[in-house]
């Protein structure tokens, strides 16, 4: 297939993946604002910061984080270049340029989201339709993802956009992380209150993995355990383990079919090995902080080496 | 089969005649149509105009906001043409589809038809489209016509006239196939009560067909891929989606570039050389190295590979010169030159502004005529007179006299009319027909049947889409 269109498809999955995920991170923000006003506002900035967004904000609205404004902006304000409405009409635009190699549900389901979306967001969202938006984005997502698993051949192609899902994924838990991991720190868990609940329930929130966590572990909360659930633990598919497993998977694909073992192959069965098979607390030990950094800047390295390797552009 | 000035003109109506009755071709349809219930066929419309939405079949408009892409109106009363009218009309274009193939060679090669005096070299020499490094050239198989589009237009029972002849690249193949597979969609009763020739299988003929026409380099099963200037061209939809349906890859200049003397794609796996090149894109913009220095669509270096014989070009480059509106006033003798036979379908009379006395004489019957550019095309540029003001009128008259030679003139056609769907009832409007035409050294394809473009305003006579024109399912019936 030509470079170009395993481009397009690596990148269609990846936006489709942002804006779920931004999708859920407004979720999460809001929920906590709505139970506390007080701390309202860093954590709307910290949601900023996670999503890769806080930039942007400053540069238009300055210190003004108040919900209505950040939830505008991340859901369809023109000065933020990653609006989910942005990153849907990109999504859209790879989904044409790669026409070719989806099948029509794919890019009906895509196409409909765009559509839907566009005239959802035409005007500013309420605060009480805030959560039908939402549902309405995810179920969007959730169609597209149905249409692709149900129709698309496991060729090439198909491999190239799971690649760019799950690349993706595991860049934004790797930024929750990154934002959140001051509260996972040992030495806050251990100063005898407990580590703050609603914290813990938005970083759960955030992956959508609330319920997941407690029934894996029960009523339980611990820091090591949060970590280890969205890092280590290779049946949540938020996890950046899952994600770098997926992801060797299709790697692994291209590989056979290709004939031909890439840079990007190997880079990416070493971030497995190296980095995320160690128990949790060699993680710790080695510094929470350090570690996600690294794995971020191993993460955005395979980006650039699969697009060098499959030659998506010249 | 002029239209007068005055108003009780009559139209040639397909569907039904002057006393009210159903012409034989629509007599079905029409039975059909007479129980349906109205307000069923007014809901499927509108499922229709969603589908067309959800599939992506839009048009951009140039010079409006990208963002903003339109829906071509499609109306759901199918245009039917008999078994007996196709067959005259096929007949027809298959000449005039071998005749200009033959022309484009005469002129590339030996220019017997100047030196006849039958067409004035000026026409030659002055076209822009005309590509001198053509000269001397064969291209593979001796195709320079891959796919054309004849427009034709209809004045009476019998009376059909090829209005222009598209060599260049002609479009609305997908409209045509994306038509009849909404009609298919929503009222699948009919084709079961209806015999309706199929349109389907035009993507695999033309895979066929450019397969057929490969240049020597190629070497196994032809490898063809379709060139498109990108996602924001008008006809992006049509070029994905003929490339999706005959399996071919779908190219930008950026893909692709000369590699060991063949021009190949860059593919996940390295470059691959590519044998036929399906280009939507105008002769201009294929070589920057040879032709427009600062294009970024095409391949530098494609040239080389095609005088060479490493690449088949569809269609031919310099294959523009046949769609040139004063050319076209010429077709009958270019008919008659190369076959040997008078033309079987005729051409609508045309005044030639460059002479003198034409010039004179349109410029007397202005209000009443219709002038285009010799080189426009989509409607742009051209003057309906019997629609325009006064005011329209004298500005154009400006134009025509300050740049005659730029201009050619028609009667204006009484177009035949088909009904539309309204929500008060079926109405006339005005059609015309572009069928499409496959060639290969294997023969000519036609589809049967091709895209109907309808004036979706009352009285237009204007059915280009980008003027708010609007298509129709076309069905030639079997016999």
């Amino acid at each position: 297939m030509l470079g170009k269109t395993a481009g397009s498809l690596f990148w269609m999955a990846r936006y489709l993946e942002r804006s779920e995920n931004n999708a859920r991170l407004i979720d999460a923000g809001f929920r906590i604002a709505l139970t506390r006003s007080s701390t309202a506002r860093s954590e709307w900035r910290s949601v900023l910061v996670t999503a890769g967004q806080d930039h942007y904000f400053r540069a238009a609205h300055g210190e003004d984080y108040t919900s209505q404004r950040v939830v505008d902006f991340m859901l369809r304000d023109p000065a933020n270049p990653s609006s989910i409405l942005s990153v849907v009409k990109r999504a859209r635009d790879n989904a044409r340029t790669a026409r070719t190699y989806l099948t029509r549900e794919v890019w009906e389901a895509v196409n409909t989201s765009w559509m839907t979306l566009g005239a959802l967001l035409k005007r500013q969202v309420r605060e009480d339709d805030l959560p039908d938006v939402l549902a309405a984005i995810r179920q969007q997502s959730a169609l597209v993802r149905g249409a692709f698993g149900g129709t698309m051949l496991r060729n090439d192609g198909y491999n190239f956009s799971r690649i760019g899902t799950f690349l993706e994924r595991a860049d934004n838990t790797a930024r929750i992380l990154d934002v959140k991991y001051y509260l996972l720190l040992p030495s806050v868990a251990h100063i005898g209150t407990s580590i703050d609940n609603v914290q813990w329930e938005t970083i759960l929130r955030s992956v959508s993995a609330h319920r997941a966590y407690h029934w894996l572990y029960g009523t339980e909360i611990s820091a090591l355990k949060i970590a280890e659930f969205l890092i280590l633990y290779r049946q949540m598919p938020r996890s950046l383990a899952f994600c770098c497993d997926q992801m060797n998977n299709n790697l692994g694909w291209l590989h056979r079919s290709y004939g031909e073992e890439s840079e990007a192959v190997q880079m990416a069965a070493a971030m497995c090995r190296d980095r995320l098979s160690r128990p949790i607390q060699a993680i710790f030990d080695g510094g929470l902080h350090e570690f996600i950094t690294d794995f971020l800047s191993a993460n955005a390295a395979l980006a650039r080496q699969i697009e060098r390797d499959y030659r998506f552009v010249e | 089969m002029l239209r007068g000035k005055g108003r009780g003109i009559q139209f040639f109506d397909e569907m039904v005649g002057q006393g009210g009755e159903v012409r034989s071709p629509y007599r079905e349809y029409h039975d059909w149509f007479d129980r349906e219930d109205a307000a069923r066929i007014q809901r499927k419309a509108q499922q229709a105009e969603a589908f067309f939405r959800t599939t992506g079949i839009t048009f951009n408009v140039y010079g409006e906001d990208e963002a903003d892409e339109r829906l071509i109106p499609f109306d759901v009363v199918p245009r039917i043409i008999s078994a007996r009218e196709w067959r005259r009309l096929s007949r027809g274009i298959e000449q005039r589809v071998r005749a200009l193939n033959a022309f484009l060679h005469d002129v590339y090669h030996r220019q017997e038809i100047l030196r006849a005096g039958r067409v004035p070299v000026e026409l030659i020499s002055r076209n822009e489209a005309f590509l001198p490094m053509m000269m001397g050239m064969d291209p593979p198989g001796g195709v320079y016509t891959h796919i054309s589009g004849i427009d034709i237009v209809r004045t009476g029972p019998d009376e059909f006239y090829v209005l222009e002849d598209n060599a260049r690249t002609p479009s609305g193949v997908s409209y045509m196939l994306e038509n009849r597979e909404t009609m298919l969609q929503m009222f699948p009763e009919l084709f079961a009560k209806i015999s309706v020739r199929e349109v389907g299988d035009y993507p695999l003929n033309l895979l066929k067909s450019l397969s057929a026409c490969a240049p020597p380099a190629c070497n196994g099963t032809p490898t063809v891929a379709v060139l498109t200037p990108g996602i924001h061209n008008s006809a992006y939809f049509e070029h994905s989606f003929l490339a999706d349906q005959m399996g071919a890859e779908l190219v930008e200049g950026h893909d692709l570039r000369v590699v060991e003397g063949r021009v190949a794609m860059r593919t996940t796996q390295g470059y691959t050389p590519i044998d036929v090149l399906y280009r939507r894109v105008d002769d201009d913009f294929l070589d920057p190295l040879n032709f427009r220095p600062d294009s970024m669509l095409g391949v530098p270096g494609i040239w080389d590979v095609y005088r060479a014989g490493g690449i088949t070009i569809a269609n031919a480059p310099g294959t523009g010169i046949a769609d040139d509106k004063a050319l076209y006033s010429y077709m009958p003798d270019i008919i008659e030159f190369y076959t040997g036979e008078k033309a079987l379908l005729p051409n609508v009379p045309t005044w030639r502004c460059s002479e003198p006395e034409h010039l004179k004489e349109v410029l007397a019957r202005l209000p009443e005529l219709v002038v285009k550019e010799v080189h426009g095309s989509g409607g742009y540029g051209m003057l309906v007179g019997p629609a325009a003001s006064k005011k329209e009128i004298a500005a154009f008259r400006a134009k025509l006299e300050a740049n005659p030679r730029n201009y050619i003139a028609q009667p204006t056609l009484s177009l035949s009319t088909v009904p539309i769907f309204t929500r008060t009832g079926l109405a006339p409007r005005h059609v015309d027909l572009r069928p499409f035409v496959l060639m290969s050294p294997q023969g000519i394809t036609i589809t049967p049947g091709g895209l109907t473009r309808v004036a979706m305003t009352k009285g237009s006579l204007v059915v280009n889409s980008s003027q708010g024109g609007g298509t129709k399912d076309t069905w030639v019936l079997e016999d």
